[in-house]
């Protein structure tokens, strides 16, 4: 599923990555916790999460993910934005929750099996 | 590579924002270096929860990386309040992370256990009331 796609489905909005907006990934990992994302993400290019600090940066940039999707209207402040940036991760906002983010992604074929991300 | 490379952080452990810094440079640097992705990432995870525990436990240490030929060694060291029962703080899900820890999206007792996961071999080396030493060994 390409960036644009999820853009679409969460009628989000792009903070950071225009750039990357047609890469395609197959595989993502939704969570609060960075811990979890630490120990359980293998290979899941597009994180969604509720929290909302430079932490989720730096966990995604750890695990090589690409995208990060912040749900329930979470607003990143600029500099986590700008960690992003510099980190070659694309940064949407949605307005849905996380279990709506995750079913529709989910049902429109981005799946959590890691493949070839 | 004959001499082995060397890198040293200063963990600061007054602001839980920068926690982490020092790991996304050791990733940034054994890029650089050539080492293999998932090595990498193996070393990075490992060291950013340990600078994590650092920040949220010990008030910050001294992070060291040691790359060798087909060895990275990662030695995290506090002299925070120690572990009293290193077996017990292994345990996945055990924490004494403050509450708000949690709302920052750590404290779940899987920082341990994920350093554990992450690398060939994990010593710890603690004292009540001195300190804390992680000895972290990734092969490749």
């Amino acid at each position: 599923m390409k960036i644009s796609e999820i853009k679409e489905l969460l009628s989000a909005d792009v903070l950071c990555g225009e750039e990357m907006l047609e890469e395609d990934f197959c595989s993502a990992f939704g969570s609060d916790m960075m811990s979890d994302v630490l120990a359980f993400v293998n290979d899941q290019a597009v994180l969604l999460t509720g929290l909302c600090n430079l932490q989720v940066v730096r966990t995604a940039n750890m695990m090589d993910m690409r995208c990060i999707v912040f749900v329930r209207a979470k607003k990143p402040t600029d500099d986590i934005v700008e960690l992003a940036k510099e980190s070659g991760i694309a940064v949407l906002a949605t307005d849905k929750t996380m279990y709506v983010s995750c079913g529709i992604l989910y049902s429109n074929g981005l799946r959590n099996e890691a493949v070839n991300n | 590579m004959s001499e082995p490379i060397r890198f040293h952080f200063d963990v600061d452990g007054d602001n839980f924002s920068s926690a982490g810094e020092a790991s996304v440079q050791v990733k940034r640097m054994l890029r650089q270096i050539g080492i293999p992705a998932e090595v990498i990432r193996r070393v990075s995870v490992a060291m950013y929860e340990g600078e994590i525990n650092m920040v949220i436990h010990a008030d910050g240490g001294n992070a060291d990386v040691v790359v060798e030929p087909g060895k990275i060694i990662i030695i995290l060291a506090d002299r925070g309040p120690g572990i009293a029962d290193i077996e017990l703080a292994m345990t996945e899900g055990y924490s004494t992370a403050p509450e708000n820890v949690r709302s920052l999206g750590f404290g779940a007792g899987m920082g341990l256990p994920n350093m554990k996961r992450y690398t060939d071999d994990m010593k710890i080396e603690s004292v009540v009331g001195e300190g804390t030493t992680v000895t972290m060994t990734v092969l490749f």
